[in-house]
């Protein structure tokens, strides 16, 4: 009974702390709105005109389809990075000897510039999803991976050593003390790795022509409709929050709701 | 004699070295069942490092180690709790093992924080919610939870304020007594030592063997505070074996 209160507590504060992500993206706005009284409609639309415009688009089943494929892709090459980085990444927080050589491979993949990569990609698979998909995954491969092995390698040895002395066998010690610290730098570096999946997917999708979003903003550029193009941005950044916040960020308060207890009264509320 | 057989822990000639520096060297220990041997040295003698070949922690380069009892548990000079999970939950840990039912599991945790004298809505609190003080009592709650038949604490009580420490010792004596456990109990406090064991073993400086051993009279629940100082005073000033025990070279040799 208190556990399910305990639990539509937590949902409320997270619902309500909605608020103060509002009042952050409305001092954004007034700052948009600024500009547009400064350039004019032509350059820069105003915010409620985007939001019509936006409104006007949504009223299209198609424009949902055009933001689910997107939104689909991004989110295939995000699991894809996840799922191998996370693993490469254990692996390489375990061993000091692998982190070494994967380090270089980690800032050539990074200093690559993801237009090379779609250029490559394109040449290989051709202008379909899976370019996209492809794109997406090797942007935001090397965050995840990084985050991951800082998780592993930066955990608590003593902790190791208290569970092997409790007599605790290795893969529930791997599961139970090593992957629950790794947690701490793995979801901010997933949080980043999913923002750039979504940019990374869009470019990917104007570049190759491959249908979504990234389509209709080449669209937009060629009619000059810059209207159109802020409310297909507006649409792409409203579904990475959504998922952001209706998947990582849930999963993440769930794991640590021990933080949400250490912190201080004044930075909880 | 027959005292092979009840030997809870025997140390054949170990030694250990890091990096190529000997730490450790031709130690020999025994710890006899129902038995509480305390073990001093000066700072930086490798106690610690004896601890945690004993308990199975780290491979000693040369020597045996022979354990004769059916589970032990460590008590660290930290807490060492999990942050994420609740004071009940740490020290159900303990128990993880053992693969008990729930109920079980809830049972032993809710009577072993009694006996260490944490609260049973303190079990439901986060480590960073609890003081210094519960935090180390509950990691000696995970230690004894499951009922270990040796216990090693590696310095445990150190970091505590003198009231605490006391009623932490006492913790431990009335645990030994009242379940024949044994224990391997390692500090740099002699009046510690002279409280709580039943035979004080003093290591040679730079962890070159074992310099010797003293009973300490009568059993450790029955000393008093003035038994114990008048001890330990006795100890450190006219027994020989003692002359080191309070020289602090961090390591001197290098």
């Amino acid at each position: 009974m208190s556990l399910i209160a305990v639990r539509a507590g937590r949902t409320g504060r997270f619902l309500w702390s909605a608020w103060a992500g509002l009042a952050g993206l409305s001092v954004f706005a007034a700052a948009w709105q600024l500009g547009h009284e400064a350039y004019g409609s032509f350059i820069l639309p105003s915010p409620t005109e985007t939001l019509s415009t936006m409104a006007l688009l949504l009223a299209d089943t198609q424009t949902w389809w055009l933001v689910g494929a997107t939104a689909g892709r991004a989110l295939m090459g995000f699991v894809v990075a996840a799922t191998i980085g996370t693993l490469a990444g254990v692996l390489a927080g375990y061993h000091p000897a692998v982190m070494r050589l994967a380090r270089p491979q980690i800032t050539l993949i990074l200093g690559v510039p993801p237009i090379a990569w779609i250029v490559l990609l394109m040449i290989w698979f051709g202008n379909g999803a899976g370019t996209v998909t492809a794109t997406a995954a090797i942007a935001c491969l090397p965050i995840v991976f990084v985050g991951a092995a800082e998780g592993i390698a930066g955990r608590d040895r003593g902790l190791d050593d208290m569970a092997r002395a409790a007599g605790i066998d290795p893969v529930t010690r791997l599961i139970q003390i090593a992957l629950r610290q790794m947690l701490h730098a793995l979801f901010p570096a997933l949080v980043m790795a999913l923002g750039t999946a979504f940019k990374a997917a869009i470019m990917a999708e104007l570049l190759a022509n491959a249908g979504g979003v990234g389509e209709e903003l080449a669209v937009a550029r060629a009619n000059l409709d810059v209207a159109a193009a802020l409310a297909w941005i507006l649409l792409s950044v409203t579904a990475l929050i959504s998922v952001e916040y209706g998947i990582l960020q849930p999963m993440r308060s769930e794991f640590e709701t021990w933080r949400e207890a250490a912190r201080p009264w004044g930075v909880k509320r | 004699m027959g005292s092979e057989a009840v030997n809870m822990l025997r140390l054949d000639h170990v030694g250990h070295a890091f990096l190529g520096r000997t730490v450790l060297d031709a130690i020999d220990l025994e710890v006899e069942a129902g038995e509480l041997v305390a073990l001093v040295g000066p700072s930086g003698s490798g106690k610690s490092t004896l601890a945690h070949i004993a308990a199975g922690l780290l491979e000693p380069r040369q020597g045996h180690v022979t354990r004769g009892y059916r589970g032990h548990a460590v008590i660290f000079q930290e807490p060492r709790l999990m942050p994420w999970a609740t004071a009940g939950d740490n020290i159900a840990f303990g128990l993880r093992r053992h693969h008990f039912k729930r109920s079980v599991c809830r049972q032993k945790v809710l009577a072993v924080a009694d006996r260490v004298a944490l609260d049973a809505r303190d079990l439901e609190k986060f480590p960073s919610q609890l003081s210094g003080g519960m935090r180390q009592r509950t990691a000696i709650a995970r230690a004894l939870v499951a009922e270990p038949d040796f216990v090693f604490f590696d310095e445990p009580f150190t970091a505590l304020d003198v009231a605490l420490k006391r009623r932490m010792q006492d913790i431990v004596i009335d645990t030994a007594a009242a379940t024949g456990q044994s224990g391997l109990f390692i500090t740099h406090d002699l009046s510690e030592a002279v409280r709580i064991a039943h035979r004080i073993v003093v290591m040679e400086r730079h962890g070159r063997g074992i310099a010797g051993s003293r009973t300490v009279p009568l059993s450790p629940g029955m000393r008093d505070d003035r038994m114990v100082f008048e001890t330990a005073q006795a100890f450190l000033i006219g027994d020989r074996l003692f002359a080191h025990v309070n020289d602090c070279d961090e390591r001197s040799l290098a």
